[in-house]
């Protein structure tokens, strides 16, 4: 079955000798939202850069929609959009040039790119900025510009690395909405991100890599029905007289308002209700202690802080 | 990618380049002009009167050939190193480097970017000499050719020293260091039939001085070497430093991890 981004066995040792990634191997299947998620350092951006030929592997295999980097790396090109983590523009072009230019490397006609420019920049909300140097623009503006760029060729996979990275909430939601709708029109989409409601939130599939290696590589329901236990906070109306009794379940008082409970897998939330309302107290908010994905993200990663350096792990 | 889609990257960089040039022409266009008017003031007028001539014609057309010739090369190399090494610097580079456009389209880019500034730099540099001076051009194929032929050599020149440089000193380094104590030498000021022989024989291993020195014969019809001497010279580098700067390229040294 063919896929939008194959891995084999990929390596990449540094000249410093650092052994960035071991080896790793990936699928992600056309339309997919796939998520890869790891801690600083863990092989993320390397990965993508081998992918996007800005670093080169040591060894394994890279294909995009079947064409091996190896062999046609021209066509690979074509197919693949990448917004890297960090501002890799000229801060003095302005804004309609910097995508305009991209268009251009990637072949497509002066008319063609205009068109697709002035699309992208009016979906993006940038149009009113078109000529305003790159450098005058806020780093939400900035990411959003990345992205203008990266897709001004109409790639069919589109890699982003980290690209809600210090972008308000509201922005986030907006950019979320905006990778949501591509993703429903066909265009393949990856992220590496730090915040894990982002990787719950939109993706379908999900890989952790940590110290080069994939720890998990899975769909995220089934990841999240790894999870053994969640804490919900309670807030309760009015004052708390006492910290409530519920058989069957840890409770640790947080103030006068709220409570947390830890309810592990195979429990259900409806008798912690039950008994709340026989006991007469009245909820009036809840909701998770911490991302769920989050919760399992640390666990993975300090299991396989074990795994990778036992020595540091014991120290 | 097809030969339309290349053409398309390659004219998107030379346009890009053309652009950044003229957008800081006070940093790029203007500069030249006020030094050559000194030069002019200077060396044509206060000093030159009083030399009188100079390998059978006065002493300012003497020069004016070499000064239009050192502001060509200086021009062309600077407008590479400096916009390829701040497209590293600033990591726009790489843009282009995961874009499917070829290594060859790439250089071509930057290097036609180069030419043009040298070739815009001695047009405005010739506008200031024929102020000062009768210029008139005896053999225009090589006048034109030679001058083309350096602005590529030293714009491949600047591209090289791109790839390789750290940092803003780097691509000072060599204008600095190299380039103009052999464009001084390179008998921008003088005939080297004056130099002593032992120095006359050092100066032949200087290269620009053979640029210098055909393009003057292009230019009044007067030369102290033999013009055959710089035409393969120049298609000699220009092909070594073509085959240098796609090498870099190919193998991605101080350009991808």
């Amino acid at each position: 079955m063919s896929t939008a981004l194959a891995v084999e066995q990929l390596c990449k040792v540094y000249g410093s000798g650092l052994e960035a990634l071991k080896g790793i191997s990936l699928d992600v299947m056309p339309g997919d939202f796939f998520a890869i998620l790891g801690p600083n350092g863990a092989g993320k951006s390397t990965l993508i850069g081998i992918i996007s030929s800005l670093v080169r592997k040591t060894s394994g295999r890279v294909r995009i929609f079947d064409t091996d980097i190896d062999d046609n790396f021209s066509r690979a090109k074509q197919l693949l959009g990448v917004v890297p983590q960090e501002f890799n523009f000229s801060v003095f072009e302005k804004v309609e040039d910097i995508v305009l230019q991209q268009a251009g490397y990637y072949g497509l006609p002066r008319v063609q790119a205009q068109e697709r420019t002035r699309l992208l920049l009016q979906q993006l909300s940038l149009w009113d900025k078109r000529d305003t140097p790159a450098r005058m623009l806020s780093g939400g503006m900035k990411r959003r510009l990345m992205i203008a760029r990266a897709l001004v060729h109409n790639p069919q996979l589109l890699i982003l690395d980290e690209p809600t990275a210090g972008v308000d909430i509201e922005l986030r939601r907006s950019m979320w909405d905006f990778l949501r709708e591509i993703n429903q029109q066909g265009t393949t989409i990856i992220l590496t991100t730090h915040y894990l409601e982002e990787a719950e939130s939109l993706c379908r599939n999900v890989a952790i890599i940590d110290h080069g290696t994939i720890v998990q590589n899975t769909s995220v329901k089934s990841l999240l029905q790894q999870l053994n236990k969640e804490v919900f906070i309670f807030d309760v109306k009015g004052q708390l007289p006492h910290l409530p009794v519920l058989h069957g379940y840890n409770l640790v008082q947080l103030d006068d308002h709220s409570f947390e409970v830890e309810v592990v897998k195979g429990q259900s939330l409806n008798a912690v209700f039950a008994q709340l309302t026989e006991q007469q107290i009245d909820i009036v908010s809840m909701r998770n202690k911490a991302n769920r994905l989050e919760e399992l993200f640390v666990a993975m990663v300090n299991a396989n802080k074990h795994v990778a350096n036992p020595v540091e792990a014991r120290s | 990618m097809s030969p339309h889609e290349q053409w398309v990257a390659f004219v998107t960089i030379v346009r890009k380049e053309i652009k950044r040039f003229t957008r800081i022409w006070i940093q790029t266009l203007l500069p030249p002009a006020i030094t050559m008017v000194l030069y002019f003031i200077i060396f044509g007028k206060m000093v030159g009167s009083r030399i009188g001539e100079m390998g059978g014609v006065s002493y300012i057309d003497f020069v004016a050939p070499g000064l239009i010739m050192m502001a060509v090369l200086t021009n062309a190399y600077a407008n590479v190193s400096s916009s390829f090494f701040s497209a590293k610097f600033q990591r726009s580079v790489e843009e282009i480097l995961v874009s499917p456009t070829p290594n060859v389209i790439i250089l071509l880019g930057y290097v036609i970017g180069g030419v043009a500034r040298g070739l815009a730099v001695g047009v405005i540099v010739t506008l200031v000499a024929m102020a000062f001076t009768d210029l008139k051009i005896t053999h225009g194929f090589v006048t034109f050719f030679i001058l083309l032929m350096t602005a590529i050599l030293f714009s491949l020149a600047g591209f090289i020293n791109a790839v390789y440089a750290n940092n803003f000193d780097d691509i000072s380094i060599i204008p600095t260091f190299v380039l103009t104590p052999l464009t001084y030498l390179g008998g921008v000021f003088y005939s080297i039939s004056l130099l002593p022989p032992v120095w006359q024989t050092l100066s032949a291993f200087n290269p620009i001085l053979h640029m210098v020195d055909a393009f003057r014969y292009g230019m009044l019809g007067i030369a102290d070497t033999g013009l055959v001497f710089a035409f393969v010279e120049l298609g000699v580098l220009v092909v070594v430093l073509t085959l240098v700067a796609l090498y870099l390229l190919k193998s991605g040294k101080r350009l991808r991890a």
